[in-house]
């Protein structure tokens, strides 16, 4: 395996995260895999931002640890992460813009002086130019063929004006010059080959599942890190047909989504844990409705605000409890883009199959991080046939019949003679209500019973038809990593580590966190020899989940919530802690 | 692609389909509530234009006055508190052929629910909403609402209202709605005519009605409103003129105007959102197989 990470610093403004999004794609086109990590902060001028994108020719699952080259647009981009370059590596900046701090460079690493402002005073006014020129100075030294770059600039400026693409392609192209008239290609700069990659952050892996998955209708409110599905599903709604609504408030957009599946459409909202807190209680009404549903979480550090560009994996007790009563409802955590993608086709089916709230669960890190993708992992499904076919008609018709799976026949208004009320108060098979004058009266107390039985008959059903628990890696090994979501990436990488280390670890994998499919995660956690929990929030709300459901504690535990990403290095020192202390 | 999604196992019959009437619910108001008049105005009004069952939604939230679904046999959606227009409006994407009206009441629609209700005038979706007005709460056994007047004495309030009451009429004309009216349900005539105009109209309409709380609130009472209201057609208002709308809105005392206070051509959210041009979302074909080009703006 031969990997090299590239990282770029500045404050917000100077276009660090496009250059972060071209230097991945310049990876990916050469069929490298690669995962770029934007770390920004939610301010929009100024602060600190970074971006990280690190590239191999074998998979990889995470940001890793450290960088080889590090292109700093201030000073403040050195005194924070030239530590973390390795041995080897080079610091790229322009003296012209700031004095070196040069006791920050660590020792074996250089220091590539480029003149990124003169040469972007050749083309244009512009100092965001400069950019360009570190651009092509960094894919230089990582050992990008300049014809890559150029098309990737090319294709990322071909909306702008001619002037804007030529600027930039020329800025990039002295930058790229310079750099190898200045200093080597890095010698771990991974040589490139095979098919292209897709790249996808989580948010296009699951607007684009979605969309395989006949999604036409989204409702949404801006929050962070949700936001970016939206986008996706809005500049693409013309072209497939889907109606982006860009709800007043989280309230109307989960009861837009609500009345647009009653309406006979396959309907979505997304929204972070803030957004979701006020979901809560339509949420419930689809379940009591029995109305499809799938809504997209994707978690940032909490609570309240927190820390709005920062990730954690804090609102899985918000999501188990989310609603007075109980309805039947699945949780679904993807770890990486291609299986959100799968997810969310996933949980349209399931919605649709058990007419109930489905949860896609991500988070910052998933939502808003780039990982590349083979393409044969976005398999189109069929398309999916229209809705209007599911009930019969006939005099006899209820739409909450009671059935031994819990799932009733379906009727959508237009339909003729299938007229029904959906209630969010309790009521019968016909959808009559038994909370006012039938409420209390014995057969109202034994119809309560029956449709609540009913419904949350479901949950059997949506545990059977649910992916189910598995082990990733080796069997046996040493240590079981417990990981849910995309804390899984991070622990893919670290368990790649510990092997190199000569132990072995393996990763148990939850991609369906609720309901808990028990049968299969029992055996699994017997089997492990120790676990480790991982997971992004304070008090390990997944190990407990686990406890309520099957017993089994998981006591070994790493838990974090600085909101920063997991680096397999902590995962490797804690595992190493665990194997000790266990006599591995 | 349209017939794709063709009504399934429907038998063709050379009978007319029914026409939206009474279902087999009979109505839970107290007796003499004003909500009586209300749902037999609605059900006037759906039969005059000859509305199917099958193509009208009737969609409420939570209230006395939001039960209403349940006694009409149109399809209904009878929600959470505040939530009436958002599902209506989420309907009516999903399927534009559909008739959606939104009923509820003051406190679900000025109090708990009025930032939707802003949004969608704003919007002019094509949603007839009738709001039943009795300025109280009366699911909850008589509370103060965001119309109760001022000085009026509930049981969250036992010293008076403090707070001005929300002009819905006002706030329906600042938020550019199409069609302002309000009825009384006093008058089931005249009520059914602003809802027939009102289920026929380009986009939002809005008839707020003052219906009558029999039981918790004393004030506001059929004879009240019988001594007051006047016919704003009877009194020349032209309701093409908005700033006679506003004078007229403004009114409130010893004369209280009841009809058409606004109405103004635009057109509807669902005209104006290009994707529901090639027919009802629910008809269109989905999936992404036809655009296996998207993947292409991933490499």
């Amino acid at each position: 395996m031969t990997e090299i990470s590239v990282r770029f610093g500045g404050a917000a403004g100077d276009g660090i995260a496009s250059l972060g999004e071209m230097i991945t794609r310049s990876f990916s086109r050469r069929g490298l895999h690669a995962m770029g990590l934007n770390a920004y902060q939610s301010v929009i001028r100024g602060g600190h931002v970074w971006f990280q994108t690190r590239a191999s020719t074998d998979p990889i699952h995470s940001q890793g640890d450290g960088t080889d080259l590090l292109y700093a647009l201030d000073a403040l981009t050195v005194e924070i992460h030239a530590p973390e370059v390795r041995r080897g590596g080079t610091v790229i900046f322009d003296p012209e813009k700031f004095t070196l701090p040069r006791d920050r460079i660590p020792t074996g690493v250089s220091v590539l002086e480029v003149p990124t402002l003169a040469i972007a005073r050749k083309y244009s006014t512009q100092a965001i130019l400069q950019n360009a020129a570190g651009l092509g100075a960094a894919a230089a030294l990582a050992g990008v063929p300049w014809a890559t770059l150029h098309d990737v600039i090319q294709d990322s400026f071909g909306r702008k004006s001619d002037n804007v693409v030529q600027w930039n392609l020329g800025a990039s192209e002295d930058g790229y010059r310079y750099a190898l008239e200045h200093a080597a290609v890095h010698d771990r700069a991974p040589a490139g080959g095979g098919a292209a990659k897709l790249v996808l952050t989580g948010n296009q892996a699951i607007a684009l599942g979605a969309a395989a998955a006949g999604c036409k209708f989204l409702s949404q409110y801006p929050m962070t890190p949700a936001s970016s599905i939206m986008h996706w599903m809005a500049a693409h709604s013309r072209a497939l047909g889907i109606v982006v609504k860009q709800a007043e408030d989280e309230l109307a957009a989960i009861n837009m989504a609500i009345g647009a599946s009653f309406g006979g459409v396959r309907a979505m909202t997304a929204t972070s844990g803030g957004g979701f807190a006020l979901m809560v209680e339509a949420l419930g009404m689809a379940g009591m409705t029995e109305t499809p549903l799938v809504v997209v979480e994707s978690q940032r550090s909490g609570p309240s605000t927190g820390l709005p560009t920062k990730t954690e994996q804090g609102d899985l007790n918000l999501m188990l409890g989310a609603g007075q009563g109980e309805f039947p409802r699945a949780i679904l955590a993807p770890a990486d883009p291609a299986e959100a993608y799968r997810a969310a086709i996933r949980a349209f089916e399931l919605a649709e199959a058990f007419q109930t709230p489905v949860l896609l669960a991500s988070d910052l890190h998933l939502s808003e991080s780039y990982f590349t993708v083979d393409r044969e992992a976005i398999a189109l499904p069929p398309d999916p046939p229209s809705l209007f076919t599911v009930a019969e008609n006939g005099h006899e018709y209820r739409r909450y019949e009671i059935t031994p799976s819990g799932v009733s026949p379906r009727a959508l208004p237009g339909q003729p003679g299938l007229q029904f009320v959906a209630g969010s108060d309790e009521h019968d098979e016909w959808g009559h209500l038994i909370s006012d004058v039938r409420s209390g009266v014995p057969e109202g107390v034994a119809k309560r019973v029956e449709m609540m039985d009913k419904r949350m008959r479901k949950l059997r059903g949506l545990a059977d038809a649910a992916p189910t628990p598995f082990v990733e890696g080796p069997v046996p090994a040493e240590l079981t990593i417990v990981a849910w979501g995309s804390s899984v990436g991070p622990v893919r990488d670290a368990v790649a580590n510990l092997r190199a280390e000569g132990i072995v670890a393996n990763v148990l994998r939850v991609p369906t966190v609720y309901p808990l499919q028990v049968e299969a995660l029992v055996p699994l956690l017997r089997a492990a020899r120790r676990t480790l929990l991982v997971e992004l929030n304070y008090s390990g709300q997944f190990g407990r989940l686990v406890r309520a459901e099957t017993g089994i504690e998981l006591p070994e535990r790493l838990l974090k919530y600085d909101g920063e990403p997991l680096y397999p290095r902590e995962i490797v020192a804690r595992a190493k802690e665990v194997v000790r202390a266990h006599g591995g | 692609m349209a017939d794709s999604g063709a009504v399934a196992a429907v038998p063709t019959t050379d009978h007319p389909l029914p026409l939206v009437g009474k279902s087999t619910v009979k109505p839970t108001w107290c007796p003499g509530c004003g909500d009586y008049g209300v749902v037999a105005a609605i059900e006037m009004a759906v039969k005059r234009l000859r509305l199917p069952s099958h193509e009208v939604v009737i969609v409420s939230g939570i209230g006395c006055s939001s039960n209403l679904p349940h006694f009409l046999s149109a399809y209904g959606f009878h929600g959470i508190h505040g939530r009436v227009l958002p599902v209506a409006e989420g309907i009516r994407w999903a399927n534009h052929e559909l008739t959606v009206i939104g009923t509820g009441g003051d406190g679900d629609g000025f109090g708990i629910g009025c930032g939707h209700f802003v949004h969608a005038m704003r919007r002019n979706v094509k949603i007839c909403y009738v709001t039943m007005d009795n300025e109280i709460y009366g699911l909850t056994t008589g509370q103060a609402s965001p119309t109760s007047e001022l000085g009026h004495r509930t049981k969250s309030t036992p010293f008076g209202v403090i707070e001005r009451p929300i002009d819905p009429i006002a706030l329906a004309l600042a938020s550019g709605a199409t069609y302002v009216a309000r009825g009384f349900s006093g008058d089931v005539k005249h009520l059914a005519d602003l809802v027939a105009n009102g289920l026929t109209h380009r986009g939002f309409a809005f008839v707020d009605v003052m219906s009558p709380c029999v039981t918790y609130n004393k004030i506001n009472t059929f004879d009240f409103f019988r001594q007051r209201v006047y016919k704003l057609e009877s009194a020349g208002h032209d309701p093409s003129d908005l700033v006679a709308a506003w004078q007229r809105a403004l009114e409130w005392g010893e004369k209280i105007p009841i009809g058409l206070f606004y109405k103004t051509d635009r057109p509807t959210y669902e005209e104006l959102e290009e994707v529901l041009s090639a027919g009802p979302l629910a008809r269109q074909p989905a999936g992404l197989r036809a655009h296996p080009e998207i993947l292409d703006e991933f490499v």
